[in-house]
């Protein structure tokens, strides 16, 4: 679709057509007092002022940093093919299809998008996707209090800040009461998480890996969980299921999480990709659009928007939810990406991910005064223990090209000396070894 | 159109049979009707205090939702679990298998606000017109 502007003389025939003399006619009826002086637009500029303004501007970002920063956003390997293909103009352009059953493709590639998390999470049910993680997380949450009448909600501390804040946000004017359990060992806290499990919780919230990079299993949580009543809700990194359990396997109720690591570049805001999964039991519950295969009067295989009766435009007030979009083109690029790599290559792309972290945890162990925390299995990313505050550390290192972790005491009181070091499968050898090279001198200076 | 000689009606198309203090209520031949095919009902649970013409459950069809209202007052005794897996059963048989849910009245006086079988006819006449 073009972008075509109205000329001159179309806006004078609309204008003589309803019969006004001026485009500011149109605003006639609203008092002066209230109508804007000015606008306080600069004059517009050439597409070459435009193009040097845009490049200083862009130079005020850091870009040659070599990435060990995580924290639930990963640098990946974008192949490129996800580019040329997302961006083809059927697919690049296309608003939201408001008679979906006419957009086939669009259909039929949510659709596969929605096999695909299924497949990764080991559930039964998709929607055609969320805004973010933490939206997601939130989508989970309201699930689970539709569905268990309760409303406390039980939150590991192990679940990203973002989320739990954005959790908060949005539901703090529905009383919902929420506990926050602390991490032990590292680990999501059983004793702590069955102390205040009772017959009035809705949920239990955990993460995997959680933020400080440790792997779990979480099946023992969901039976407790079960038990009483209540649902079981983990948000996961997609990445990580290449190799690890998924939640479908550990008995977890809903899955969510980021998919921006599915072939998204990491960009400051998004657009980002938010995914819920479900058993099939609490479908009806799902917010969102699910598109579904069936079959025309020819018998020929089609898709369609299914089980629409949850959703705002036809139960109102009543609905699951009042989200009424999704992220169709992240969603797309989801799709391709793990096409392209396939279930053997998806499975290798995890594989590389755990064993440079691995080689990266033996290499930093060795600077003198840094600690690999072990008490937890990790599986791309994990925290290290530094002589000095992780932030001043953080900030020494931009200078020697390196984006070295995220520092945990931005977001957990008594940590200022830990530092969250993510290693993917784009990381090199050296890159890793000039890293704790970098390190050790920063820590000695 | 059918209306039963031996139930009572409300104005957004319930129905209920009473059996000394219990009553077990639907939704009528003319509601199934005039929703289409229902794909799923949403039933309340056994335990659940209803209230008259307040919400009880909700009927889906392809592309709507619909809100079926109690007819009485009362706690509820057992809901039918056939629906769930079969909510066809309600186009095919609106007074019979497609049996929404039993209650223990709460209020036997809430019944004379009911219609009688004449009364929802012609009502149902006045509607088609």
């Amino acid at each position: 679709m073009n972008y075509i502007p109205h000329t001159e003389l179309e806006k004078k025939q609309m204008l003589k057509t309803i019969g006004v003399e001026s485009v500011d006619d149109l605003f006639k009826h609203i008092p002066a007092a209230l109508r804007p002086k000015s606008f306080n637009i600069p004059e517009g500029k050439s597409e070459f002022e435009v193009m040097e303004h845009l490049k200083i501007l862009s130079r005020k970002n850091a870009t040659n940093l070599t990435d060990f920063v995580g924290g639930g956003f990963y640098d990946h390997y974008i192949p490129a093919a996800v580019d040329a293909l997302a961006g083809r103009a059927e697919f690049y352009t296309a608003y939201t299809p408001y008679q979906p059953e006419c957009s086939q493709g669009w259909l039929q590639a949510i659709y596969e998008y929605q096999t695909v998390i299924c497949e990764l999470t080991g559930l039964d049910v998709s929607n055609a996707s969320l805004y973010d993680g933490g939206t997601a997380l939130y989508e989970a949450a309201m699930m689970a209090v539709r569905l268990s009448g309760r409303k406390k909600i039980i939150v590991d501390s192990g679940v990203s800040l973002i989320y739990r804040t954005m959790l908060y946000a949005y539901t703090s004017n529905l009383s919902i009461e929420f506990v926050e359990t602390p991490v032990a060992h590292g680990q999501a806290c059983r004793e702590d998480i069955y102390k205040h499990l009772d017959e009035k919780t809705a949920a239990v919230i955990v993460q995997n890996p959680n933020f400080f990079g440790a792997v779990d299993d979480f099946s023992d949580i969901a039976e407790r969980v079960h038990k009483c009543g209540a649902l079981a809700i983990a948000s996961v990194y997609p990445v990580s299921l290449g190799m690890l359990k998924s939640p479908g396997e550990m008995g977890i109720d809903i899955a969510t999480g980021e998919g921006q690591s599915l072939g998204i570049p990491l960009s400051f805001g998004g657009p980002y990709l938010g995914f819920i999964a479900v058993k099939k039991e609490h479908m009806r519950q799902l917010p969102g659009r699910i598109a579904g295969a069936t079959a025309d009067k020819d018998n020929k295989r089609g898709f369609v928007l299914t089980l629409q009766a949850r959703e705002q435009h036809i139960r109102r007030e009543r609905a699951t939810s009042n989200i009424c979009s999704n992220e169709a083109l992240c969603a797309l690029r989801a799709l391709i990406y793990t096409c392209l790599l396939g279930k053997s290559g998806f499975y290798e792309l995890a594989r590389l991910n755990y064993q440079k972290a691995e080689f990266a945890k033996a290499t930093l162990d060795k600077v003198t005064g840094v600690k690999v925390k072990r008490s937890a299995p990790t599986f791309n990313e994990f925290t290290v223990c530094l002589p000095k505050n992780a932030d001043e550390v953080v900030c020494s290192l931009i200078d020697k090209g390196f984006a070295c972790g995220f520092p945990l005491g931005r977001f957990y009181k008594g940590l200022d000396n830990y530092l969250l070091v993510a290693v993917t499968e784009k990381r090199t050898k050296e890159e890793i070894v000039q890293f704790a090279n970098s390190l050790e001198a920063a820590l000695c200076s | 159109m059918t209306v039963p000689d031996n139930l009572l009606y409300t104005k957004d198309h319930e129905w209920a049979k009473l059996d000394g203090d219990k009553a077990t209520i639907g939704i009528t031949d003319f509601a199934q009707h005039s929703l289409g095919d229902i794909t799923f009902i949403d039933l309340p649970k056994p335990g659940a205090q209803v209230k008259q013409s307040a919400w009880c459950a909700t009927v889906e069809s392809v592309k709507a939702a619909s809100d079926v209202y109690a007819p009485l007052s009362g706690e509820v005794l057992k809901a039918n679990a056939e629906l769930t897996a079969h909510p066809e059963l309600v186009n095919k048989s609106a007074y019979e298998a497609g049996w929404f849910a039993v209650i223990k009245i709460a209020d036997l006086e809430e019944k004379k606000t009911l219609m009688n079988p004449v009364q929802y006819k012609e009502y149902i006449q006045g509607l088609s017109k």
